[in-house]
């Protein structure tokens, strides 16, 4: 609640103003019943002397009344949404600023669909809460609070009756919403529960039907399908309590006015048209109850967003230090110095990494999945801190470069990195203002020009996730973007898989010809995608079992001789005799 | 509900058609025809609750008029309690009712829209595991989980809660309506001025607001397409240095974002005060009016105060049905890609003289097969071979070259557009699709798991399998010995997609299921492209257990592991350019050749 209301803050005085609109408009609403009984009582008699000029005008003052509450009702709901979009704009645009500059870990710790949710879903709440409150959350309470005034000044023993019913509707929706949240909650796991199946089922469709299945998939959804439905029954049957309660409360008060009232009528304590207008406001009231209620499921719902939302705010950035070093190029290029790290500070996902590269060298690094090769390069880019251990570039600690000019050196592709909605060349560029022609040249040494004029050049639409693209396609594509920087540093995580083997050497020459001096990092399955390395680092399991050439590592490494084999074959050492 | 734009498109292998408004809510209603009784009868509910409720006001005037001694004998004496009292009780009995029979209609309307959910979604999943595979290939499983789920839900809701409100509403109505005739007719002609007013506001409003609210749904899915996507790709940004330029562009969609919602806000909020409005307005004419007749005894007190209360039952359901107009169009539309759903074509039933495949021998022959997923693209020409009991075909290519379809083909999952496909020299087509089926057992690239124990997914494809059988299965997989390091063994259930176990292990629990599958014919389908070299060391040698003995049809990515294969097609473009042993492939140093060398240049 605490950021809501730090949002909302900067728009305080429109609130105000909005607030006190809204104030008027409720109150002058408020009066209007309470007119009618005026007219009744005390106008007709004067009328009746004085002729029916009179209660046109008194008629005339409730239509301005009307006219005026319309009016600063709009006004007033007017300004709430101005302040809602523009508290939502802010946080909004700090949410994803604070989201961007997250540290790796911090992301890990929330996930990147909770992230997603948080950005999406859980603004859209506080949203329409900011919205909701100024114009029902405040109007509702006017109209209790001061249709109990109003009703204490007329009557305070038949106000009284009103008192002493409207706990009991705060009672009634407590207890209910009580009850009815858990079996709400089984609900939703059972939800789930089924559509995992639908989704199994799609998924699975060839195995199930090679296997003839589907009559027992009928069965499974079944089974479920009828557990949701009876769940689903029991949750709505509690909540179905609600309205029909609320109505006979509501109704209650109503009653109790006229039996009340007629004992009062006959002690002289108060006037029969005097019930009328109670009627009226004890309508008005109990609805605005009603509302008030809606209103705190709602508000809590949102609160309950906020709160999510705060704890990215509260989350950890990325730190980089101020000073511009203008660093001194000693050799080696990178070095990384016994480094071990950990995800989870508890066993290493790296242990002991040791290697230099000289500018312009080929290191490769290749091990079974879970051996911590992509650890190494998020290590490179200072997405996470090591634990023990450096790594240098040109001889400088990455820890005291500023993470601008770190990251600046680099061209990366990660393992599944991400392609964008939008044009070729805007996926390409990022806003990294890069001209057409380098663009293109990039595209060309990543061999994916051709299929790129096809679709229309660097305006080549690419769909949402690249779903437009084959998985050759989008690595191209990616390749494309890491080498049109022209970077110091090129990494590849796996970023040549997909690519057939042919496709893969067009780009190796095209990568020796034209990026001959960049620094590169490249991590493969296939043996032959990093056999022609002037370094080879293979890992398992965190661990560095071999550093060399291939050549040394055929002699020196059983993992690496193990995978050879595998992988090319006793073709391979024919070749090679 | 968050905002669902955001929400999978509905996007179906078609063009998107026209929906046909009247043809849908008429089948609507026949679904809803099977539950006819029981509609019936929340009917008969309705009408009695809303009619009761009606009663209220009535004696509420009545009561009035006796406490104000008017229209009885002793006016001016002290107050009738017992009169009172009656009417009193009257309405305490009316109300009582009122509200039990309202409870009873709720739980009646929630019964039946949960077996309508029900039925329509058991219809709905039905229908899609009898569709050809091909139908799941072609639309987004987000889409079609979509429809079982959202578009029944919203159709439901409006159905059980919408139709008894549009009811509710106009007994409300016309039953507000006639009280009021019957208290004072002259009264009533101000109504003629307040219905045009109030469905003109209404109008005017709905008609300005709903293009903006489209247009505030259609910008608040682009806002969430773009977080979606930048905050998946967040370590991308981070590496390019690019987060400031990726706010400067959330920027510009949130300042679109919050303008469009502003904009819609700015013409809907004044629907409440308007409805409001006519409210007020409705109660200082009548204030005026009764007054006037007041003042020359034409009307009693309780008369005006059961006017008031039914004037405001009155002016209620006229904004409450334009509402409800707007989310049965949402309705609709949902039913609508229900129904087109349902009416897609399931797998044609296997002719009534087909032959059941028994103890096959696994000769296999294709002859001439021509075939396309789209009618004028055809992916595979005039091809045929034979593979004979016991032999191992491979087929190799690049990555989109079409090797899969064999297998699709193979399966029957998909029809040849002409040719034909022999079994044991039978013609595939005469055989039963379940009996065809049974006769291969399949690993996939992708992993199939189910959220189940380790058991039951091994054991999936026999359920009548012995434990022991299920043991010896894993063991000949080799992925016992993980299975038992586990806390549960075999009954650790695997949860959402197996991220309890890693991919490696997966493919062994499916070559482990497939290994109980007792055929005499092997599809494998890159079955191990995602496995990292250590562990399909392992793999290899469950694979060559898996194998021996049975016709196999491979799919290859690593050339090295197909080479003592009788037969490689090598398919390239839909073509299968080179046919032949490894020998002669290479012999032939044609495109096979060029693969094969470049995995060493």
């Amino acid at each position: 609640m605490k950021l809501i209301l730090r949002y909302i803050r900067p728009f305080m005085k429109r609130i105000a103003g909005g607030m006190v609109m809204k104030f008027t408009g409720t109150v002058i609403e408020l009066f209007l019943p309470w007119l009618l009984t005026y007219i009744l009582t005390a106008i007709v008699p004067r009328a009746r002397a004085e002729g029916a000029g009179i209660v046109y005008i008194w008629g005339g003052v409730m239509l301005v009344c009307s006219f005026l509450a319309m009016l600063f009702n709009i006004l007033a709901n007017r300004s709430a949404a101005s302040v809602a979009r523009d508290s939502t704009r802010d946080l909004r645009h700090d949410l994803f600023a604070k989201i961007c500059r997250l540290t790796s870990r911090e992301i890990d710790r929330f996930t990147t669909p909770s992230l997603i949710s948080r950005m999406t879903t859980d603004t859209y709440y506080v949203y329409r809460m900011t919205g909701m409150m100024q114009r029902i959350g405040f109007r509702a309470p006017i109209l209790v609070i001061g249709g109990i005034i109003i009703t204490m000044i007329q009557d305070s023993v038949l106000s009284s009756l009103l008192l002493i019913l409207l706990p009991f509707m705060g009672l009634g929706v407590w207890f209910i919403s009580k009850k009815g949240i858990p079996l709400y909650n089984t609900v939703q796991n059972n939800v789930d529960k089924l559509i995992r199946i639908v989704r199994e089922n799609l998924s699975g469709i060839r195995i199930i039907k090679a296997l003839s299945k589907t009559e027992d998939e009928k069965k499974r959804f079944s089974g479920i399908n009828s557990a949701v439905a009876s769940s689903e029954t029991k949750a709505a049957s509690m909540m179905a309590i609600n309205s029909p309660t609320m109505q006979f409360l509501l109704n209650m008060g109503l009653v109790l006015v006229i039996w009340v009232g007629a004992r009062r009528v006959d002690s002289d304590l108060t006037e029969p048209a005097r019930i009328i207008a109670f009627l009226q406001y004890f309508t008005l009231i109990l609805n605005a109850m009603l509302t008030i209620t809606r209103v705190i499921t709602m508000y809590s719902k949102a609160v309950a967003s906020a709160n999510r939302i705060d704890e990215v705010m509260q989350g950890e950035e990325e730190s980089s230090p101020a000073a511009a070093c203008a660093f001194e190029q000693k050799l080696p290029h990178i070095c990384f110095d016994h480094v071990t790290f950990s995800y989870n500070k508890r066993a290493p996902n790296v242990r002991d990494v040791s290697f230099c590269l000289m500018k312009g060298q080929k290191l490769g690094i290749l091990g079974p999945t879970g051996a911590g090769k992509s650890t190494v390069i998020k290590l490179l880019l200072r997405l996470y801190d090591t634990d023990e251990g450096s790594i240098s570039i040109w001889g400088n600690d990455i820890r005291n470069i500023p993470l601008d000019t770190l990251r600046d050196m680099f061209g990366v592709v990660f393992q599944n990195d991400a392609v964008f909605h939008g044009a070729a060349g805007e996926n390409i560029s990022l806003g990294r203002g890069l001209t057409d022609d380098e663009m293109i040249q990039g595209a060309r040494d990543a061999q994916a020009w051709d299929f790129l004029t096809e679709k229309g050049g660097l305006d080549a639409d690419i769909a949402s996730r690249g779903q437009n693209l084959s998985g050759g396609q989008m690595q191209r594509m990616l390749l494309s973007r890491a080498l049109s920087g022209h970077p110091d540093i090129l990494i590849l995580d796996d970023a040549s898989s997909a690519l057939d083997f042919k496709t893969e050497a067009n780009l190796r020459k095209a990568l020796t010809e034209h990026h001959a001096d960049t620094t590169t990092i490249l991590i493969a399955q296939r043996i032959s995608a990093v056999m022609h390395c002037d370094q080879i680092l293979v890992m398992d399991d965190g661990d560095v079992c071999g550093l060399g050439t291939h050549e040394e590592l055929m002699k020196s490494c059983d993992l690496y001789r193990e995978i050879a084999q595998l992988q090319l074959g006793g073709e391979y050492d024919a070749a090679q005799k | 509900m968050p905002p669902r734009s955001d929400a999978p498109g509905h996007r179906s292998g078609k063009a998107t058609r026209p929906v046909n408004k009247k043809a849908t809510v008429l089948r609507l209603l026949k679904y809803m025809m099977q539950f006819k009784w029981l509609l019936l009868l929340a009917l008969i509910l309705t009408v009695t609750a809303n009619t009761l409720a009606l009663v209220g006001p009535r004696l509420a005037g009545d009561a009035v008029d006796i406490i104000a001694g008017e229209g009885t004998e002793n006016a001016g004496s002290g107050v009738d309690f017992a009169a009172v009292g009656r009417l009193v009780l009257l309405m305490l009995g009316a109300y009582l009712l009122s509200s039990a029979l309202n409870y009873v209609l709720q739980l009646l309307m929630v019964r039946i829209s949960r077996r309508v959910t029900m039925r329509m979604r058991e219809d709905l999943f039905n229908r899609l595991s009898d569709m050809p595979v091909g139908f799941v290939d072609h639309n987004a499983i987000g889409d079609l989980i979509s429809r079982i789920f959202y578009d029944t839900d919203t159709i439901n809701t409006s159905l059980s809660s919408d139709i008894v409100n549009v009811l509710a509403s106009l007994i409300s109505l016309t039953g507000s309506f006639i009280m009021m005739l019957t208290i004072s007719p002259k009264l009533t002609v101000i109504f003629l001025v307040i219905i045009p007013l109030s469905i003109l506001l209404t109008t005017l409003i709905t008609r300005k607001t709903q293009p903006l609210f489209r247009k505030r749904s259609k910008k608040m899915g682009e806002l969430n397409d773009f977080a979606e996507e930048r905050i998946s790709g967040l370590k991308t940004l981070k590496a390019y240095r690019r987060e400031d330029y990726t706010i400067g562009k959330l920027d510009e969609l949130n300042e679109e974002v919050c303008d469009s919602y502003y904009r819609s806000e700015y013409y809907s909020s004044t629907m409440g005060p308007s409805v409001n409005l006519i409210n007020n307005i409705t109660l200082s004419l009548i204030s005026v009016f009764s007054a006037l007749m007041y003042m020359n005894g034409g009307i009693t007190l309780g008369n005006i105060s059961s006017f008031v209360q039914y004037s405001r039952k009155f002016s209620g359901p006229i904004r409450e049905i334009a509402d409800i107009y707007g989310e049965l169009q949402s309705a609709i539309a949902a039913a609508d890609r229900v129904f087109q759903l349902l009416d897609e074509p399931v797998e044609p039933a296997d002719s009534v003289d087909a032959i059941i495949l028994s103890d096959p021998k696994g000769d296999v022959e294709m002859q001439h097969v021509s075939f396309g997923y789209e009618k004028d693209k055809t992916v595979l020409k005039d091809l045929s071979f034979t593979a004979g009991s016991g032999k191992l075909i491979a087929i190799v290519g690049p990555t989109g070259a079409g090797k899969t379809t064999l297998i699709n083909l193979l399966m029957r999952f998909y029809d040849v557009n002409s040719g034909k496909i022999l079994m044991d020299g039978m013609n595939a087509y005469d055989l039963t699709r379940a009996s065809l089926r049974k006769a291969y057992s399949m690993v996939l690239q992708d992993t199939w798991l189910f959220s189940g124990t380790i058991y039951d997914n091994i054991a999936y494809a026999r359920p009548d399998a012995t434990r022991q059988q299920v043991e010896d299965a894993a063991k000949a997989a080799h992925i016992h010995t993980f299975i038992m390091s586990l806390k549960d063994g075999y009954d650790t259930v695997i949860t959402d997609d197996g991220t309890n176990i890693s991919k490696g292990q997966k493919q062994l629990l499916t070559i482990a299921r497939a290994m109980l599958v007792d055929a005499n014919m092997l599809i494998l389908d890159e079955a191990t492209s995602n496995v990292d070299t250590r562990t399909e060391v392992r793999i290899q040698k469950a694979m060559r257990e898996l194998m021996r003995n049975k016709t196999c049809f491979v799919v290859a990515h690593r050339l090295s592991t197909i080479r003592n294969a009788d037969l490689i097609l090598v398919v390239r473009d839909g073509d299968v350019v080179e046919r032949g042993t490894h020998e002669q492939l290479m012999n032939m140093n044609g495109f096979y050749r060029e693969l094969y060398d470049a995995q060493f240049s």
